[in-house]
């Protein structure tokens, strides 16, 4: 089939095919850092900037599909691209176009694997993520999702020489593979009989509502083992922090939100009609992870491990919002559930800016300090103030601050639950306003773990000396993350915009659609009719302008004479770097407060000790509790089984004999 | 965009600036009084800051932008703050643009900002006073949203001027469900605002202060400013609370024009009882240690909920 690019979709697989071919011509210079960072970085940037605009441009085109004659025989690769798949191809280009402009000046000499080789998985990642939103077979999506689990895996451990590196990449991959065995399975459910694997088959089969139930169970599980929901989460925070920084940007924006994409094709497009109950299922996990996630957030001392820890919440938070919509789209509630799926898709795009953002700016301090962790850096706006500013952007989006994008999507989020209580089910009715509070909760302590995240790293004293040295980020970084940090300004002043496009999505996804709005262009008015209404633009304008009015009143009426000193400190004179609180001062409100939520391990001096030494551990009791039993069952089954391993050529040519007699038995 | 619409968020706007230090100022005075002290002079806030505004600046060598930029922002918020909330009227302009859910939002931003500002330094108080302030903020802003949520599903809607007008055209007088979350919404009113039982804005010993320790830095208009703000966030909250208990006598697009003016001096009246109410929790009660804020704030927020089952089991 030649590509012409009259279609969207074909367009797109040029884009991805381009992607590849990008990849590869890596591998023709592998160690040319100008050829591969300079080069082919920038134009595989420009690729995912246009896959963007063809993503949003077809957002509203008719569904298309295509069927490509590779692979094996008989067996075509379906391909089909709707609007829920351009949403999240929108998603992948847009925060992909940053990060990969990141990445150009980000990959330097010294890491483990070469420049070529990583631009190779890199790039092969970017196209299998593609090719998993347009799959539209099972075959074609396990393939698509296994290449994307595969090349992030070696993308992960592409400092292969440090063992606890090694360590992190092999849990990853072992979890990825449990959740892989677990939507092979629902896909096996969804044929229905039919033995056709294509999602066209899947979306006819009417499947009876147990089997329907265990496909959905099964897709929860595989999905959420990906997305990183509780207690399936524990890969997160060891292979984030183990990546380098664009890959970890490109893992916790992007390919998190495949999982989510996942989740919304099998329960509301291949399933048809979820059920409401599934909905309360996927909230509770939803809620409990974005708890969970924050909580440790808010002890970690490493700066990314922390922002895998925040991933882990705002999964949940987007589990939270589509299980409402499911559940809303169970009792036929159709406004509520378009409101929820709304959420859903809004903070989606959301995190993929803003995580990807605060990945990209914590490479760039890593690169510039060599340190992640918390407690040796400090006081780096004033070395590196474009990282710092343009930081602060993502921080204070993450922490769910208006007038950016953060709040946009939980306020819709709120607002889907506030007017839940409409919902025919008593029982449920009484706890969703309960996990309108957790999500409050969550929301407040994100901000509080930001607040912690960029004090710590940014102001404040340097807490090490080394950290004079620092330098600013280089010119192409700082134009990646500048691109994310429009991203999260235009998605958090325009949303009344952001919404109508994804009403699109959310009327060919589910059929279902918010009433038409009434309000003028600049507000964001969900349920017309003054129920609720907020503008991120005025709101921005509106505190913008008394800020530069107090500004200009204090310049025309006082003086603008400044002193500099030392700090006051109710007078102590001999303050030092360490007297400043900590990461892990910072996180002891919350290791009392949910002390429930951890194993800690404390040490303390007596007052006599000579060389007094304070020691706390927070480990995670889901490790202890669930993943170490099970390991070491694991590990007593193969133990037992490995006495057949006797290691002599006779034992083993007996076991063989004894096989075929027994097997002869059976058979006459 | 009526002219009477522009007046009244003029009004507001206004009303809020001028009247906020004098509300300080009155419970300052009232609480006094009720310690058997001599009270200061009812116009010493407007002094105060009259004072600091004259005063050079001394800013610490280490102080980035953020630090200097963070007074005026932080004010700001206060004063769109007090453009949402209907105080005398419902007819504001401003108010489409920001809900309930958004005005919390903002009073958020603030506490982030002031925050990160004390943390510029990296004084040993400034990162105590940042740490305990968000801690209280995280543990009050879910009460406060409870509190929001119970007015919204009894009014079914988010925008504060539509609540107070659903409130105040009740027949029935008092809700129960309102009355827990009026309990709720003031032990959130004294954490955020830092008094008594949480923080005591009479002291700067340092172990227990957590509002003064971000401010320690701050000094000539800087301080100025963070001490308007912070009147006005306590003039905020008072009118948060008339607007969802006592939304009585604030006039509304059905009202005739001079109901507007009718409905200044009774907002006065409701501030001199609330100064007066909060000056007597303060007198009767002490400060708590400062881990049992997550208790204290623990009941608010269970209040908040009961209020919330009591509105969705009984519908009232």
């Amino acid at each position: 089939m030649t590509p012409t690019l009259h279609s969207p979709l074909d367009a797109c697989l040029t884009l991805l095919a381009l992607w590849g071919l990008i990849g590869l011509a890596g591998l023709v210079r592998p160690t040319s850092l100008i050829f591969v960072g300079r080069t082919l970085f920038p134009l595989s940037a420009l690729c995912s900037a246009a896959l963007a605009v063809v993503a949003l441009v077809s957002l509203g085109a008719p569904p298309e599909r295509a069927v490509l004659v590779v692979g094996l025989p008989d067996l075509p690769v379906h391909l089909r691209r709707d609007a829920l798949s351009s949403l999240f191809l929108f998603l992948l280009g847009a925060a992909s176009a940053g990060i990969s402009v990141f990445a150009a000046g980000y990959f330097r000499r010294g890491h483990g694997t070469s420049a070529g080789l990583l631009c190779l998985q890199y790039h092969l990642f970017l196209a299998s993520m593609g090719f998993v939103l347009l799959a539209d077979d099972a075959y074609a999506f396990m393939v698509a999702w296994e290449t994307m689990a595969l090349s992030s895996y070696f993308l992960v451990t592409t400092q292969h020489g440090l063992p606890e590196i090694r360590r992190a990449g092999f849990l990853y991959l072992l979890i990825a593979h449990i959740g892989a065995i677990s939507i092979l399975l629902a896909f096996g459910v969804m044929q229905g009989g039919s033995w056709q694997f294509t999602f066209d088959a899947m979306r006819s089969a009417r499947l009876v509502p147990t089997w329907a139930t265990v496909a959905f169970l099964l897709a929860l599980f595989g999905f959420g083992a990906k997305a990183g929901l509780v207690p399936l989460h524990v890969w997160l925070p060891e292979a984030h922090p183990a990546a380098p920084s664009p890959v970890s940007a490109l893992m916790s924006g992007v390919m998190l939100k495949t999982a989510v994409y996942g989740v919304l094709r099998v329960s509301f497009d291949l399933l048809g009609e979820p059920q409401w109950w599934w909905g309360v299922v996927a909230l509770t996990v939803g809620l409990f992870s974005a708890l969970y996630g924050v909580v440790f957030a808010a002890t970690q001392t490493d700066m990314k491990r922390l922002l895998a820890c925040s991933s882990i919440e705002n999964v949940g938070l987007i589990f939270t919002g589509l299980g409402l919509a499911v559940v809303f789209r169970g009792v036929a509630m159709p406004g509520l559930a378009a409101l929820a799926l709304i959420a859903v898709f809004y903070h989606s795009l959301n995190h993929a800016f803003m995580k990807s953002l605060l990945f990209c700016g914590t490479g760039a301090v890593l690169h510039s300090t060599g340190e992640r962790n918390l407690g040796r850096l400090g006081g780096l706006i004033h070395r590196m103030p474009w990282v710092a500013w343009l930081t602060l952007i993502g921080t204070l989006a993450l922490a769910g601050l208006p007038p950016l994008n953060g709040f946009v999507s939980e306020w819709l989020l709120l607002q889907a639950f506030l007017f839940a209580h409409q919902v025919p089910k008593t029982f449920v009715n009484m706890l969703l306003p309960l996990g309108a509070a957790l999500v409050a909760l969550a929301a407040a302590l994100a901000a509080y773990v930001m607040v912690k995240f960029y004090g710590v790293i940014f102001l404040g004293q340097p807490r090490e000396a080394t950290l004079a040295r620092a330098h600013d980020a280089g010119i192409l970084e700082r134009i990646g993350l500048l691109w994310l940090a429009l991203g999260c300004v235009a998605l958090g002043l325009f949303p009344a915009q952001v919404v109508g496009a994804l009403r699109i999505v959310v009327r060919q996804l589910a059929g279902v659609d918010l009433p038409n709005p009434t309000a003028p262009w600049w507000l964001l008015e969900p349920l017309p009719g003054r129920l609720a209404s907020y503008s991120g633009l005025v709101f921005f304008v509106a505190v913008t302008a008394v800020v530069l009015l107090t500004i200009i009143a204090v310049q025309l009426f006082y003086h603008q004479r400044v002193r500099r000193a030392a700090p006051w400190d109710c007078g102590f004179v001999r303050l030092d770097a360490r007297m400043q609180d900590t990461a892990e001062g910072f996180g002891q409100p919350i290791r009392h407060i949910f002390e429930p939520f951890f194993a800690m391990q404390r040490e303390l001096p007596s007052p006599s000790d000579r060389a007094p030494r304070y020691r706390v551990l927070v480990a995670d009791r889901i490790w202890q509790r669930l993943y170490e039993p099970l390991g070491s069952l694991v590990q007593r089954v193969a133990d037992a089984f490995a006495w057949l391993q006797q290691g002599r050529i006779a034992t083993y040519l007996l076991y063989s004999f004894v096989t075929l007699v027994v097997l002869l038995a059976v058979v006459l | 965009m009526r002219p009477i619409e522009i007046f009244t968020q003029l009004l507001e706007l206004i009303a809020a600036l001028a009247a906020a230090p004098l509300f300080a100022g009155w419970i300052n005075q009232c609480r006094a009084w009720l310690q058997n002290k001599s009270a200061p002079s009812l116009w010493l806030p407007y002094r105060g800051i009259r004072k600091l505004f004259h005063k050079d600046a001394v800013i610490a060598e280490r102080a980035s932008a953020l630090f200097r930029l963070t007074p005026y922002i932080v004010f700001g918020a206060m004063v769109v703050a007090a453009g949402i909330i209907p105080s005398m009227d419902t007819r504001l302009p401003l108010s489409p643009v920001a809900d309930a859910i958004a005005l919390v939002g903002l009073l958020a931003t603030a506490r982030v900002f002031m925050s990160l500002a004390a943390m510029d330094i990296g004084t040993a108080f400034g990162t105590l006073g940042a740490r305990r302030e968000m801690m209280v903020g995280f543990l009050a802003e879910p009460a406060l949203l409870m509190v929001i949520f119970v007015a919204s599903l009894i009014s079914a809607t988010t925008a504060l001027p539509a609540i107070t007008e659903h409130l105040a055209t009740q027949t029935l007088g008092l809700y129960p469900s309102l009355a827990f979350t009026a309990v709720a919404f003031l032990m959130v009113l004294l954490a955020e605002n830092a008094r008594i039982p949480i923080d005591n804005p009479a002291t700067h010993l340092e172990l227990t202060m957590i509002h003064e320790a971000l401010l320690l830095e701050y000094s000539a208009r800087h301080l100025a400013l963070m001490e308007w703000a912070a009147a006005l966030k306590l003039f905020n909250y008072a009118c948060i609370g008339f607007a969802l208990f006592i939304p009585w006598g604030v006039s509304t697009r059905q009202s005739a024009p001079v109901a507007l003016l009718a409905s200044i001096p009774l907002l006065a009246v409701k501030l001199a009882a609330a100064g007066v109410i909060l000056a007597l929790i303060e007198t009767v009660s002490a400060k708590l240690r400062v881990f049992r804020a997550p208790e204290f704030l623990a009941t608010a927020f269970l209040f908040a909920v009961l209020g919330l089952l009591v509105h969705l089991l009984l519908g009232a």
